[in-house]
């Protein structure tokens, strides 16, 4: 599988996508928008996952595209709408690190991202590999820098949600990867997703607003105002 | 035979594997300490045996590591030291016999274990058996040292001396590596066949002599070194007699055995250096103690300094070609070894002796013991004589050697080297005068005079395994210094291994000879004119006075009578160790040892007593560990700035650390 072969061309179209949807997120100055966008790139990450599934002639991957198609583009995106709606936030968010700057960060994390990864597994892998590995960890630290660079909770878990569809991307383009261990790292993500869930109640309820900032000035031992 | 070395090192671990439960038992203590004694005996035996017979060679351990093929062999260095650490360590058992019987289980159990550990570096013929060893020996060290962790200041010695054993293996184990270089085999042979040069033996240098160095108790690293004194006594004896020794045998097995005979002449200068300055030091310091054991502490030293001055001595003049001076040198060393470990041994175990008997060990506290402890008295003066180096006893024999071969340095072409000779006799016969004069201070302070407590005037002798105890090595002290030549010709094969060209003939039963028309010493017609002087003024005085002895009322040093509830006089009568120390402290204290003094007088009018203050620093504590204090806490400070970030922070510093490690891959990659 090379250059011009369909199945190549559709993987590294819907990889390409995942990563595409990353930057998306990135310059969302709305709530709403960035749920949509991480719903959509769910979807297209399902959608990798099921073709790679195809390519590869591996059953088990359909599973994970199923579940990943179930949890990142319905069953989340629909959660962080409800407990939006619940807690009637205004959706607009202010950034620690502006859209520009951040983009610009986020280019030079992906071409950081290519550099290490294709002269590093150069002739030990397939063309398709490596750069589904390139496209895998640049959607890692998109997600990492995606945390760093919003301070409203909801946007921080998001960031941390899209930082495992990196790693999902990075099992399913490796073939023989089991898995278990795709279930597992997605769970452990997940149960990071729900603790920050709780965490924004807390927070919403303790210090009415959803700034990550205001937590550094409740250090200490005292009891939270 | 090496079968026989190894299965008592078995044995004296499953000692010490079985002493908590022995402990139990009434007996415990006994069967421990007395298996103890056993293999110190066998130690010095095979040790005697393969001086006299030949090396036994590398065997592998049974009880190997995966990896690692660890090794043991027996050459003539080992079994000179085998000789030495089984002699102290009989000794040392001997005394705990008479006195540990109420030792806690911790202390039982690590006392064959500490012996067990200088066993193992001695027979080790690879640098891992030989860390493993050392570090066995520093651990066990540690815990006796933490023998009464309920007083602070002895819970500060021993976490002083587990920062410094940590230290040490720091040290250690980097050099082993660099001695096994890029094959990685730190067996002896293989470290032989490849000695290291360059940079690399500048490096090993360096950290071997920081690192068996501070164990040892070489300036600067030897702050560790005078507050064992909280050890019990037989463990200070074998800490200052033998442990010591183990890391001195360290230093000459890797500095001028395993580093090869061809390093420059510069290799021995930091060892000479070194020693000299700590000999200096050691002895001034031990003039102005005022805690006995201490005191003991500071005149090992001392004497330290003086072995690694012979030692560095042999290495240059091995790399000038001289080679029978190297072999004086070396044999000058290493009879030194052997001799302080006795006179050590024993001037700790008499001060134990003191100790167990008048409740106190402060000078200040003792006094008049000669007459209630007259065994005591008798073998600690052999001792303090022999420290003192004074003929015909064993210090004397050594140091003779030494400063022998130190008077030889200017035989050495470069005149740098000379001017340094010249400046390490003067250091060393200073630190011989100082030795002296400090042994004299405590053998007076404590068994002349008057008592100075009641406690310190009914003191009476131990028993008769603790007068052994006393007595083996005061005799050993004696006859070693009777016949340093049969003991050189016994050494010659370890002298050998340190100076390959060093071994002549150097004496016989009567006589010590230095070189061919050199200077010469003969110890027993020495000790013959001295009998016959004495008698003849013993026989002169009783002569000149019919009437016999007549005790009279001591002169008070004329105060007042003093009154009746004090039948000893008044204590403050008599010199106080502080005093003693004065002369001292004021000529050469005040630069070596920051010592100062001062009087505070009371304003006019006030009936107030005046006081004078009087105290000494180590210079090394401010120097060495107070900056080392202060990083420590500069870097507990930084590490505690890291609890305040805030979460953005949190999560941008492992980020970052991700990207720079990723940068460094692809920059790795791009060349």
């Amino acid at each position: 599988m090379s250059f011009g072969s369909t199945g190549y061309d559709v993987a590294h179209l819907l990889g390409g996508g995942v990563l595409l949807l990353s930057f998306v997120l990135l310059y969302q100055r709305r709530l709403d928008a960035v749920i949509n966008a991480f719903a959509v790139q769910g979807a297209l990450l399902a959608a990798a996952a099921a073709w790679q599934g195809y390519s590869q002639n591996n059953g088990e991957l359909y599973v994970t595209a199923a579940l990943a198609f179930a949890a990142k583009a319905v069953l989340i995106p629909l959660a962080l709408r409800l407990l939006l709606r619940r807690l009637g936030l205004h959706r607009t968010m202010e950034t620690a690190l502006g859209v520009g700057p951040s983009l610009l960060a986020a280019a030079a994390l992906v071409g950081l991202a290519v550099m290490v990864v294709l002269p590093a597994t150069a002739g030990q892998a397939q063309a398709l590999t490596r750069e589904n590995l390139a496209l895998a960890l640049s959607v890692v630290m998109l997600g990492m820098l995606m945390m760093i660079a919003r301070r409203n909770a909801v946007s921080q878990v998001i960031g941390l949600l899209s930082l495992e569809n990196g790693l999902i991307l990075a099992a399913v383009g490796v073939q023989g990867m089991p898995l278990v261990v795709e279930l597992s790292t997605a769970a452990l993500v997940l149960m990071l997703a729900l603790v920050a869930g709780i965490v924004v109640f807390l927070l919403r309820d303790r210090m009415a607003t959803l700034d990550t900032e205001s937590l550094s000035r409740q250090r200490g031992e005292g009891e939270a105002p | 035979m090496l079968t026989a070395l190894l299965l008592t090192l078995a044995g004296l671990g499953l000692l010490g594997l079985c002493a908590v439960p022995l402990s139990r038992a009434r007996w415990g203590w006994m069967v421990v300490h007395g298996g103890a004694l056993v293999a110190s005996a066998l130690f010095a035996g095979l040790g005697l045996a393969v001086l006299a017979g030949g090396a036994l060679p590398a065997q592998a351990l049974p009880l190997a590591i995966p990896g690692v093929a660890a090794q043991v062999a027996v050459d003539a260095l080992s079994a000179w030291f085998l000789l030495i650490l089984g002699l102290a360590g009989a000794c040392a058992s001997l005394f705990a016999l008479a006195h540990a019987r109420h030792a806690p289980p911790r202390l039982l159990a690590a006392y064959p274990l500490f012996l067990a550990g200088m066993a193992l570096t001695l027979i080790a013929a690879d640098g891992f058996t030989l860390v493993l060893g050392f570090e066995a020996m520093s651990l066990a060290s540690w815990i006796l040292i933490a023998a009464e962790h309920e007083d602070a200041a002895h819970r500060r010695a021993a976490r002083l001396y587990l920062a410094f054993a940590l230290f040490a293996g720091a040290c250690l184990i980097p050099a082993m590596g660099l001695l096994g270089g890029a094959a990685g085999d730190v067996s002896f042979a293989a470290i032989r066949a490849a000695p290291p040069e360059g940079w690399v033996a500048a490096a090993v240098l360096g950290l071997v002599l920081a690192g068996a160095g501070s164990k040892a108790g070489l300036l600067p690293m030897m702050v560790w070194l005078p507050p064992y004194a909280a050890a019990p006594s037989h463990v200070a004896a074998l800490m200052s007699g033998a442990m010591s020794k183990v890391a001195l045998y360290v230093l000459a097995r890797v500095l001028l055995d395993l580093s090869g005979p061809a390093q420059p002449l510069w290799w021995g200068v930091p060892l000479l250096v070194l020693g000299a300055a700590s000999a200096v030091f050691g002895a001034l310091r031990a003039n102005l103690e005022s805690d006995g054991k201490t005191l003991l502490a500071c005149s090992t030293i001392e004497n330290v300094g003086l072995i690694a001055v012979g030692l560095g001595l042999a290495a240059c003049f091995r790399a000038a070609d001289l080679g029978v001076l190297a072999g004086l040198a070396a044999g000058a060393a290493l009879l030194h070894a052997l001799n302080h470990a006795l006179f050590k041994s024993l001037l700790f175990l008499g001060l134990g002796e003191v100790q167990h008997a008048a409740a106190s060990r402060h000078l200040d506290r003792l006094g008049g013991l000669i007459h209630v402890m007259p065994v005591t008295a008798a073998a600690v003066l052999v001792g303090a004589a022999a420290a003192a180096s004074l003929p015909p006893l064993s210090g004397f024999a050594s140091e003779w050697l030494l400063l022998q071969a130190l008077l030889a340095a200017w035989r050495v072409g470069d005149l740098a080297f000379q001017v340094l000779g010249v400046v390490a006799v003067a250091a060393v016969a200073l630190a011989a005068a100082l030795a002296a004069a400090a042994m004299l201070r405590m053998f007076g302070l404590i068994f002349l005079g008057r008592p100075r407590t009641p406690r310190a005037a009914g003191a009476q002798d131990g028993r008769l395994a603790a007068r052994l105890a006393l007595l083996l090595p005061a005799g050993l002290t004696v006859l070693f210094g009777l016949m340093p030549g049969p003991l050189l010709d016994l050494a010659a094969g370890a002298v050998q291994i340190l100076a390959p060209q060093g071994v002549t003939e150097r004496g016989s039963l009567a006589v010590l000879r230095v070189g061919d028309g050199g200077a010469r010493y003969w110890p027993i017609g020495v000790a013959l004119v001295l009998a016959v002087l004495g008698g003849a003024v013993w026989w002169l005085v009783r002569q000149r006075s019919p009437a016999g002895v007549a005790r009279g009322p001591a002169w008070d040093g004329g105060f007042m009578a003093p009154p009746p509830h004090l039948p000893f006089g008044d204590p403050m009568t008599q010199p106080s160790a502080t005093g003693f120390g004065q002369p001292l402290r004021r000529m050469l204290g005040g630069s070596l040892l920051a010592a100062h003094e001062s009087v505070v007088m009371p304003r006019p009018g006030d009936p107030g007593p005046a006081h004078v203050t009087s105290g000494q620093m180590d210079p090394t504590e401010t120097l060495l560990l107070a900056p080392v204090a202060r990083l420590r806490d500069a870097l507990a400070g930084w590490a505690d700035r890291l609890r305040d970030l805030s979460l953005t922070a949190c999560l941008i510093l492992p980020f970052s650390t991700l990207v720079a490690l990723l940068a460094l891959t692809a920059w790795l990659e791009a060349r």
